[in-house]
């Protein structure tokens, strides 16, 4: 394997996981709601897909768990902030709060235990093209999963009359209402869709990216998520580009202090977020724009009327 | 937004885990950790010594601990919390705890401080230290008899001196066994993150580095090292679990008997504080795991090794030693003394990096 092939690997395992945190957060903040919590549904995703895998024995079974752990986790948010109108940032807040502690208790037991790999795809013959053949051919499951999530979260939203109305929610909830659209309905599904996002990417970083359970091993990659949301302007395939940037810049940064070129590694270690910055910076320049994507009622409690 | 979550979980934490004082004749220790009591690394070492001076001492003494409490102010509330709520002594186990453990116990004279790794004291504040560099100047030299490349990569957490001594005493053993020997640094700037822990160990590994050695808290680059089929060092606790095939041995802290020492000394009221304690392998502060994956006469030297720096044969900086920069440090014969070893801030002869400052 040459050292191409193998940074860019890298780079796609280090990306996949904030890829598809971003993109289900995507859904949610697209249908009006802000989910703070990634991070706490995040690590559910890993200590309940790490803890499937173990006690079942099937990384696969892993992946599922870490799945529903997500989706589950994401309906206590769902339930306080649409049902009974609580106020999202703080709900959202405290879901990472409480996912954080909750998945160290529910952890306990299974921190340094040998963990299960979920087992990349080999072809014969295709996965060993040099340099694309393992990147195309060779990668672990979630990788393509992310890749189709991509494409079918840009189907969703902006080839299907579903995804229409899901948006119309997120710029008006009112007049959505008015019209006789179920919005709290629509809404409930987009979070949990999100927290079964995150639940995946949570579920890739016990079983993919490394093996094992520890206490805060999201380490911060849910709230870069959300970051990518908006560096993206609630765009899917800019999320993927921001993703795969975030990786490569993180990557690259290793690489860069291992070949002892000299430049201090603070500032190497803060490239990733200036890159945000900057960009940030050059998408907003154009206002009506990032308007135009910008969900007009993100963040709002709504409570029907009548 | 993560600032602020870290202290709401901080403050939660808080509020949630000290155990209110039971009995009014037993006094209290109380333990400050940056990251998980279960994190197989650094912080799960100080836990099992607090566990000890449950077992030996737990008639007359109740201890109490807060995990995850990050560096900074955040730090200086909960060392505060725990000297309102009657500890009699307070254990600040992170080097980023220093000046908050200085803050607080300006503020409260009467209770009994110690801080572990720094090198400010007060009337009531102690500092410990262990020799780390003992150990990482053996597994220096068994790194430069394992590696086939003659390249090793150390995963370095923050440009503080303990770091800084590690990574010279690494390179050092190493060039008493290969002269040429090489050694390339990544500093992730953190503590405690798997995944970024894991990627500097493939980016070193894609380079040909094929020993690995950290300075950071998790399983994550051993993991890494078993999976490409490399050595690697466990840091602060055995890590065998994480790489049966990859650990060559591991630099396993033990604090127990220092943490009993010192609660007795509350205990008999012969505690001083402005002191700094500074133990080496000889003490049993820190230990070596069992030297596996090698051959017998890698595992020898090893053990000789040991031996001497436990007799006081061998100084790991005893020169003659050349800085980085082709500037001489120590002259033959001539040792480092400790109050230069805890400012250190260069690198010896050998180190493919550029030192942060």
């Amino acid at each position: 394997m040459g050292i191409a092939e193998s940074i860019l690997l890298t780079i796609a395992t280090a990306a996949t996981p904030l890829l598809i945190a971003a993109l289900g957060e995507l859904v949610v903040e697209r249908s009006g709601v802000l989910n703070l919590g990634v991070e706490g549904m995040m690590v559910m995703g890993a200590v309940c897909g790490f803890a499937g895998a173990a006690l079942t024995g099937s990384a696969w079974l892993g992946v599922v768990a870490g799945i529903l752990a997500g989706a589950v986790f994401s309906l206590l948010f769902a339930f306080l902030t649409l049902s009974i109108a609580t106020n999202q940032v703080a709900t959202g807040l405290s879901l990472t709060i409480l996912g954080l502690g909750l998945s160290g208790m529910i952890g306990e037991s299974f921190v340094g235990s040998a963990g299960l790999r979920l087992p990349s795809l080999h072809l014969p013959g295709l996965s060993d093209i040099p340099l694309v053949g393992k990147l195309l051919f060779g990668q672990d499951p979630i990788f393509y999963m992310s890749i189709a999530l991509t494409a079918g979260v840009i189907w969703f939203l902006f080839r299907t009359r579903t995804g229409l109305t899901l948006r119309s929610i997120g710029d008006n909830h009112s007049s959505a209402h008015a019209l006789g659209i179920p919005v709290i309905r629509y809404r409930y599904l987009a979070v949990m869709f999100g927290g079964a996002c995150a639940g995946l990417a949570g579920a890739h970083l016990s079983l993919v990216y490394t093996p094992q359970w520890v206490e805060n091993m999201t380490a911060g990659r849910g709230w870069i998520a959300l970051a990518l949301v908006v560096f993206a302007s609630w765009r899917p395939l800019r999320v993927l580009a921001g993703a795969y940037l975030f990786g490569a810049v993180t990557i690259g940064q290793l690489h860069a202090q291992a070949l002892g070129l000299g430049i201090p590694s603070q500032l190497l270690s803060s490239l990733p977020y200036l890159a945000t910055v900057v960009v940030l910076v050059l998408i907003s320049r154009n206002r009506r724009l990032t308007m135009m994507n910008t969900p007009a009622s993100l963040g709002r409690a709504f409570v029907p009327d009548r | 937004m993560k600032r602020i979550a870290i202290g709401l979980a901080a403050a939660l934490a808080a509020s949630l885990s000290i155990v209110p004082a039971m009995a009014q004749e037993k006094i209290k220790a109380c333990f400050l950790y940056v990251g998980s009591k279960t994190d197989g690394g650094w912080t799960q070492a100080h836990d099992i010594g607090r566990q000890m001076v449950d077992k030996e001492l737990g008639d007359k003494v109740e201890t109490s601990f807060l995990e995850n409490v990050a560096e900074g102010p955040d730090a200086e509330r909960a060392i505060e919390r725990f000297a309102r709520s009657g500890c009699a002594i307070v254990f600040t186990t992170s080097f980023g705890f220093m000046d908050q453990t200085v803050a607080v116990a300006a503020k409260f004279p009467d209770v009994k401080f110690e801080h572990a790794t720094g090198y400010k004291t007060a009337p009531n504040l102690t500092t410990y230290n262990s020799r780390f560099y003992e150990g990482r100047y053996i597994i220096g030299q068994i790194a430069a008899k394992m590696s086939k490349t003659g390249v090793a990569g150390y995963i370095a957490s923050f440009p503080i001196p303990e770091v800084v001594q590690g990574i010279n005493s690494f390179i050092l053993g190493a060039q008493s066994v290969n002269p040429d020997f090489k050694l390339k640094v990544v500093w992730v700037n953190t503590w405690f993150d798997a995944g970024k822990e894991a990627d500097a160990a493939k980016a070193l590994i894609d380079q040909g580095v094929d020993i690995i050695t950290q300075h950071t808290d998790s399983t994550g680059p051993m993991q890494v090292a078993e999976e490409r089929g490399i050595h690697a060092f466990g840091q602060a606790f055995d890590q065998i679990q994480a790489g049966p095939k990859s650990q060559l041995t591991a630099i396993e802290d033990t604090w127990g008997p220092y943490y009993v020492k010192r609660i007795n000394a509350v205990l008999d009221g012969s505690w001083k504080g402005g002191e700094s304690s500074w133990d080496g392998l000889k003490d049993g502060i820190l230990s070596m795991a069992a030297y596996t994956n090698m051959p017998d006469d890698v595992k020898k030297m090893a053990e000789e090794t040991q031996a001497k720096i436990e007799s006081g044969e061998l100084k790991p900086f005893t020169g003659p030693i050349t800085k980085q920069d082709g500037s001489e440090w120590l002259k033959a014969g001539e040792s480092a003394d400790d109050g230069t070893l805890l400012g250190l801030n260069f690198y010896v002869k050998g180190v493919d990096d550029k030192l942060p400052q």
